[in-house]
């Protein structure tokens, strides 16, 4: 962006203005919800040590999820099954979806592929991976020269 | 046959009726389902993602069947949500049902997040055939 600087307390008043009404809108909605872009929606809660990825998939069955992890990408993907219907059936409504899904998530640090761990219940998917013991933060003493 | 829908992912939070608030302190959302139609019975299935049979409260009162689910968000110890695509909360719906359906014979079955609800439709109500002799 070009700026003036014949003005430069102008332009500073308003980078200032935009700061402020940036920050008042974050207190307002904390932790906006993205929109997903393709089923199923994922939540991730992060620690110093690990983070859980979890996605809501009710309906599911936990043998028709594959969950692969690589490098710092995180690939769900499985198929939601219609229910078995005799001959005869008619809908009435129809508004859960079904068929193949698969999305690709990138995680903001290196996990250790080999202790991830995967869990399935009540239509809720958590996908428990700790953090890659190089990339955890590590305390550095500052000492006195 | 159904035919075969892309799956959504947004959850559409309920509208506010007259007179009546909600207590507790987690979102509402109305839970997806689809209803169809046997000969003998109408299956009504709904995704309840979170919640199981003990969560579950399906009250039937004059024509109206009502779904209450309730989930309990739970947030994992020591950690934050840094990323969130969707938000954990109860599910409501009501649905009308029709004097065809046999009342004392509900059944409702929860397995995986999914509620099967299974009513029965009254004997007068049940589908015949009738055949067409010529003359």
């Amino acid at each position: 962006m070009y700026r003036q600087y014949r003005f430069p307390t102008t332009w500073r008043e308003m980078d200032r203005l935009q700061r402020e009404m940036n920050r008042l809108f974050e207190d307002q909605y904390p932790g906006r919800l993205r929109r997903a872009p393709s089923y199923p929606a994922m939540n991730i809660w992060t620690s110093n040590d690990g983070l859980i990825v979890t996605a809501e998939a009710p309906g599911v069955s936990p043998d028709d999820i594959d969950i692969s992890v690589v490098g710092e990408t995180l690939t769900l993907s499985g198929v939601r099954k219609p229910d078995e219907l005799n001959e005869g059936a008619r809908y009435h409504r129809q508004e859960r979806g079904y068929g193949n899904f698969t999305r690709s998530i990138q995680l903001p640090f290196p996990v250790i592929v080999g202790e991830v761990e995967a869990t399935f219940r009540d239509g809720v998917l958590s996908i428990v991976m700790p953090r890659a013991e190089e990339d955890k933060p590590r305390k550095i003493a500052v000492k006195s020269a | 046959m159904a035919n075969s829908q892309s799956m959504q992912v947004e959850k559409e939070e309920i509208t506010a009726t007259e007179d009546t608030e909600r207590t507790r302190d987690v979102c509402c959302f109305v839970m997806r389902a689809d209803i169809y139609e046997m000969d003998d019975q109408i299956i009504i299935v709904a995704d309840v993602p979170g919640a199981d049979e003990s969560s579950i409260d399906i009250t039937l009162e004059k024509n109206v069947l009502t779904i209450n689910a309730f989930v309990e968000p739970k947030a994992p110890e020591g950690y934050a949500l840094t990323f969130a695509e969707y938000e954990i909360g109860d599910y409501q719906r009501s649905f009308r049902l029709s004097n065809e359906i046999d009342r004392d014979n509900i059944d409702a079955k929860v397995k995986d997040g999914v509620l099967r609800l299974y009513l029965p439709k009254a004997g007068d109500a049940r589908t015949r055939k009738i055949s067409v002799k010529a003359g």
